[in-house]
């Protein structure tokens, strides 16, 4: 396969993902528009959708900030040079769509001028059996990846210790990751794999459920609290403050209990995209 | 209310405004983010004259994209950022005359006390609507510390009808920021789970 394919697969997901929000998203700030009470609630998520169905219109950059380009790759064929085809195509969209340049050194604060740099772009890989490449951008602005937390708690704190964790951090992080947010809750793991769990949460379409009960319910009852905490909207208050809770969990140490929460903004931008090893691109529908 | 105000903002307009007023500016808006915020404290500091006006300005807490279009700055895009990151540097900025700060989040108990000692406001914008703001920049005005990057610049840029934008923080001690914490904390007692 040329990695020149996936350097154009990595532009086309970036425009894609930060003019176009994908449908579930949309159709759930429509939803919540319909179901809040607050005035100045309503006055921003009316707004809020302005703002998207105008950027999706004009192919325009729903957000200023383009965000950290952080890719998800299935991989089910082997691609040489496919991580630096990956920064290519970034530094290309970066001026093509264009994206506003993020990435600085973290000492010395300098800006690399196109988006790339050492770790970035971050690009998770899963080995999967199939005869092609999945890959999702899911670029993460700052504003709500600074709301980021980890708590090692206390195992026998228990499933009620877990929950007030999250209600803390959604507390504690008001208005700044703009609300209403998508709320990705990991649980269980090492740290690092806490963590990444709660990022990966928020690859999930909004409105669909952990297949397992018990996640399932919990992800209900968050959802259910944190739309009563009154955050709303940009944090003026409100009922709207998540669109979707999503859980994923994996095992963890019987000394241990991480509880990691990673925010998305409402401008959930992701695309994903299937290469296939004859050149063809199949740009998901998200 | 609703206000359509032009800059730059008198005392008297600012001192007016109270939380839950909207607003529409037009005029000229000043960004300044994290970094001009530093630097805009070392000139205070070492008494140097700014290259911008700063009395009865409008400071816009945001970063546009840009491009270059046959030699001239086009916005593509710009919002609000997080004010609070700004929370150390912005009573300096206040006290040496910014009239109106525009930023998403709210700002801090030290920022409240500065726009009361001087009469101004913090005005929140929805955040990430950069289309639609980009829409209400007429034009760039000028380039400022361009060596801070694209994204921590100084620009100066003519708007028109820059709004709806909600006063949050006003002069009067008003925060809603910290009505709806006071509100959210009551809540949430009988949320434990």
């Amino acid at each position: 396969m040329e990695d020149t394919l996936i350097e154009e697969a990595v532009i086309a997901l970036l425009r894609r993902a930060v003019t176009t929000l994908p449908g579930d998203v949309l159709a759930a700030l429509e939803a919540s528009l319909l179901i809040e009470r607050d005035p100045a609630a309503k006055r921003e998520l009316g707004r809020i959708i302005e703002n998207v169905q105008e950027a999706g219109a004009c192919t325009l950059p729903m957000c200023q900030d383009t965000g950290l380009p952080v890719f998800f790759a299935r991989m089910g064929l082997t691609v040489p040079g496919f991580e630096e085809a990956v920064a290519r195509g970034v530094r290309r969209a970066t001026e093509e769509v264009p994206l506003r340049k993020n990435v600085v050194h973290p000492l010395t604060r300098q800006n690399t001028g196109d988006n790339t740099g050492k770790g970035m772009p971050y690009v998770y890989y899963t080995c999967e059996s199939s005869a092609h490449i999945e890959l999702t951008a899911m670029p993460t602005g700052g504003g709500s990846e600074n709301m980021s937390a980890l708590a090692m708690l206390n195992p026998s704190g228990g499933l009620p210790a877990s929950k007030g964790c999250v209600l803390d951090t959604v507390v504690r992080a008001g208005g700044k990751p703009c609300p209403p947010v998508i709320v990705g809750v990991g649980i269980g793991g090492t740290s690092d794999e806490c963590m990444a769990l709660a990022k990966k949460a928020l690859l999930r379409r909004v409105g669909s459920r952990n297949p397992d009960p018990a996640a399932a319910r919990l992800e209900m009852e968050l959802m259910y609290a944190i739309n009563r905490t009154g955050i709303g909207p940009m944090g003026l208050g409100g009922d709207t403050t998540a669109l979707a809770v999503h859980v994923e969990y994996v095992y963890c140490h019987t000394a241990s209990l991480p509880v990691a929460v990673n925010f998305q903004c409402y401008a959930a931008r992701r695309a994903t995209a299937r290469i296939y090893k004859d050149g063809s691109i199949e740009l998901g529908g998200e | 209310m609703e206000y359509s105000l032009s800059t730059p903002l008198s005392k008297e307009t600012t001192e007016s405004l109270r939380v839950g007023d909207v607003v529409f500016i037009s005029g000229v808006v000043i960004t300044a983010r994290d970094k001009a915020h530093v630097r805009m404290v070392e000139y205070f500091r070492e008494h140097k004259e700014l290259p911008f006006k700063l009395e009865g300005a409008v400071i816009f807490h945001g970063a546009p994209i840009v491009k270059k279009e046959n030699g001239e700055w086009k916005i593509v895009a710009i919002g609000p950022t997080t004010s609070a990151r700004m929370d150390d540097l912005e009573p300096a900025v206040i006290e040496h005359g910014a009239a109106a700060i525009v930023g998403k989040g709210g700002m801090g108990r030290g920022v409240l006390a500065a726009l009361r000692d001087h009469g101004a406001v913090y005005l929140s914008m929805t955040g990430g609507t950069a289309v639609l703001g980009a829409r209400m920049v007429k034009k760039v005005v000028s380039l400022i510390w361009e060596d801070l990057g694209m994204s921590e610049a100084v620009w100066a840029l003519e708007v028109e009808n820059f709004g709806p934008v909600t006063v949050t923080m006003d002069s009067h001690m008003g925060d809603l920021y910290e009505d709806v914490r006071r509100r959210v904390s009551e809540n949430i007692k009988g949320l434990r789970i």
